[in-house]
């Protein structure tokens, strides 16, 4: 819980081919003291409970790593180092109105929107009828064909309007979706029809080995938003205040019927991008001790630390409650029933073909029933 | 009311949309020009902006957005101006599309439907028309229905919107203003699943879809001429495939030729064939033989109808079954 005052408070990136860096938006320094002394911070509240979310997600990428290894827990796409970026804009929604279209790299979102912590976990585990989202939760399924989910955003925000609602959608996705044509494609509509939507793109350097700059040429990826005819902001995503207060304006922006915000929140991803992913590989460890110099969770607390008069014992205080209740929500996923062979066959049709009803008597029948037409 | 194929369609729409008001059409060109073969014409006037949507020329965000759309609680049905640029939003349609409410566990349902105008004999530019219909069967979640009718277009597209289930509806443009026939008004819908004995027949069973339906109508006739009675079996939907049906019926003549207007390597005919090798092997008097496109790209130009199969062809095939 060292806190260190930097002497220079810096994501650099030297973006695109005219080696442009850009200034991101920023509340906080790198030591979590406001920048400007008399920004106007959020409510303690709204801070703890980010503070709170992020170790959540610490603690969850923990544990998952560790049951990896031990064999016991398949798929998982840790969010260390871009805690701030997810807490900080899910903070600027509403559960009870909006909407995620999450990729895959945003528990942290997830479950302040709703999505039980232990329905993540049942996801991790393969047990995918845990993993439902409950009914009521307004969060899309999670995304694992790149950018393919961003249409489906822009459908949703339009449809909400078409339908003269004023609740908004919030789009989770990366540096390499923005390269996708799929992400061209739901941007440029949303423009057309403004769609109350915000695209939350999160830079976190790496498409598992692909750098930023092998992504794209441009020096920020917020800069094509003017193509498409809306607003784009880029933000420092490691700052858990300057992100709730960029999301939280694109929000209103949205829900007046201004349209749709692309956010390009830089931030760094810390560790694997998955559980089979071997980063020694393509990058050297300067970079993440550079980044790991800029950990968001660190800034909370030092904020905290700075300006609520929380102590070293009142911050470890936090983390134990969060890893309390990771330990709880892989208590209760391992301890839930697993899916059945016949499970398998729910839900792909509201009203399945005969052909596919004969199939599964078939599979769950005595053996060598050879036809299965 | 006696109406062509493609009135039916646009009948069908507009009773669709005057019975739910969730339901919205949206596409290229579809409302001021009333779609490129005129199948959404007067729905703009009709229903509005807001029920009868032009996109921009963009495919996947056409189909992706119909999803989201779903997901808000309306009821979307989309033009895809040509079944052959389906495969610019193609994983938004196969991946994404059929399978939402499989991978949401049951959270979501998307009542989509894609409507798609398909396949040779109009002389129209590369691409478009390209009979790929069979690469969407294998899209576990997806429904593929293909009228041959005006009654049937009509009833089986107020079927499709009414289903939960997302749903591509291939239409003929060949047939689109063939020939008008009695169709029955009001909101009565045709079942997916069932087979329509187009013609009936002791000697063989002419199996088809879509347009084929038309030529194998065409070559029955011929072969009456040489003392052959052919029945002519339309499926009407791929997916769900009328297993029974199709076998009672080749069951009755013994014989079977299958006649699709796609290359013939992979194609729909070839599961027609393994399922009557499966279910009615015994009932067979010869094997069952396919009559398709060569596997070439459609060509372009006066090319085209040497491709596509003819009448000529599916009665030689229907003699050769009969030996």
């Amino acid at each position: 819980m060292g806190r260190r005052r930097l002497a220079e408070p810096e994501l650099v990136r030297r973006n695109g081919r005219d080696g442009l860096t850009p200034r991101p938006y920023r509340v906080l320094g790198p030591d979590g003291s406001l920048i400007d002394p008399g920004h106007r911070p959020p409510p303690l509240p709204v801070v703890l409970e980010g503070l709170r979310l992020m170790l959540l997600s610490r603690c969850f990428d923990r544990r998952a790593l560790a049951m990896n290894r031990q064999g016991r827990l398949g798929g998982a796409a840790p969010g260390l180092g871009q805690e701030a970026a997810v807490v900080g804009s899910a903070l600027a929604i509403d559960p009870t109105r909006d909407w995620i279209a999450p990729q895959y790299r945003e528990l942290a979102a997830l479950v302040r929107h709703g999505r039980p912590l232990a329905s993540v976990v049942a996801h991790s585990l393969g047990q995918t009828d845990a993993a439902r989202v409950p009914d009521g939760v307004r969060v899309l399924p999670d995304q694992y064909a790149i950018a393919a989910h961003l249409p489906h955003a822009v459908g949703l925000a339009w449809g909400l309007a078409l339908q003269d609602r004023d609740d908004v959608v919030i789009a989770y996705f990366g540096e390499g979706a923005s390269s996708e044509g799929d992400f061209h494609e739901a941007c440029n509509l949303a423009g057309v029809v403004r769609a109350p939507v915000v695209f939350f793109l999160q830079d976190n350097g790496w498409a598992i080995s692909t750098p930023r700059s092998a992504q794209s040429a441009a020096a920020t990826l917020a800069g094509r938003a003017a193509g498409y005819g809306f607003e784009g902001v880029t933000v420092d995503g490691n700052d858990l205040l300057a992100v709730h207060e960029v999301t939280a304006r694109a929000v209103a922006r949205a829900r007046a019927g201004a349209g749709p915000t692309l956010i390009e929140a830089l931030t760094y991803r810390l560790g694997v991008h998955n559980m089979s992913d071997d980063p020694r590989r393509y990058r050297d460890g300067r970079s993440e001790a550079d980044a790991a110099r800029l950990d968001p969770v660190v800034r909370v607390q030092g904020y905290l630390h700075l300006y609520a008069g929380y102590d070293d014992e009142g911050l470890a205080a936090l983390e134990r409650e969060a890893e309390r209740e990771v330990e709880a929500a892989f208590a209760r996923a391992l301890a839930a029933p697993p899916m059945t062979p016949e499970a398998m066959f729910a839900h792909a049709y509201a009203r399945p073909p005969a052909r596919l009803l004969r199939q599964r008597a078939a599979s769950l029948g005595p053996p060598g029933n050879g036809s299965c037409g | 009311m006696r109406l062509t194929l493609v009135e039916a369609v646009r009948d069908g729409l507009a009773t669709a949309m005057a019975a739910d008001p969730r339901v919205v059409v949206l596409g290229l060109d579809v409302g001021r020009l009333g779609g490129v073969f005129r199948a959404t014409d007067g729905l703009l006037e009709r229903f509005g902006p807001r029920r009868v949507i032009d996109a921009p020329l963009s495919e996947a965000a056409i189909v992706g957005s119909s999803i989201g759309l779903a997901v808000s609680g309306l009821v979307p049905v989309v033009e895809l101006q040509f079944l052959g640029f389906a495969l610019q939003a193609g994983h938004q349609l196969g991946p994404q599309l059929a399978r939402y409410r499989y991978r949401s566990r049951g959270r979501y349902e998307v009542p989509v439907t894609i409507r798609a105008p398909f396949g040779a004999g109009v002389r129209s530019a590369e691409f478009h028309f390209d009979a790929i219909e069979a690469m969407f069967t294998q899209c576990p979640g997806l429904k593929v229905v293909a009228p041959s009718t005006p009654a049937d277009a009509r009833g089986l597209l107020l079927e499709a919107i009414r289903d939960p289930d997302p749903v591509l509806f291939l239409e003929p443009v060949r047939l689109y203003r063939r020939g008008r026939q009695e169709v029955p008004e009001g909101e009565r819908t045709v079942p997916f699943g069932k087979v329509r004995l187009a013609r009936e027949g002791s000697d063989v069973t002419l199996v088809a879809w879509s347009a084929a339906v038309e030529l194998c109508e065409r070559a029955a006739s011929e072969l009456v001429g040489r003392g052959v009675e052919a029945s002519v079996l339309d499926l009407r939907s791929l997916v769900p495939l009328d297993v029974e049906g199709l076998v009672r019926c080749v069951a009755r003549t013994r014989r079977c030729v299958v006649v699709q207007e796609g290359p013939l390597t992979g194609g729909f005919g070839a599961e027609i064939a393994a399922t009557l090798q499966e279910e009615a092997f015994g009932t067979l008097a010869a094997p069952v033989v396919r009559v398709a496109a060569y596997d070439l790209p459609l060509p372009a130009g006066v090319a085209e109808p040497w491709n596509v199969p003819d009448a000529a062809r599916v009665v030689a095939a229907a003699e050769a079954v009969l030996g």
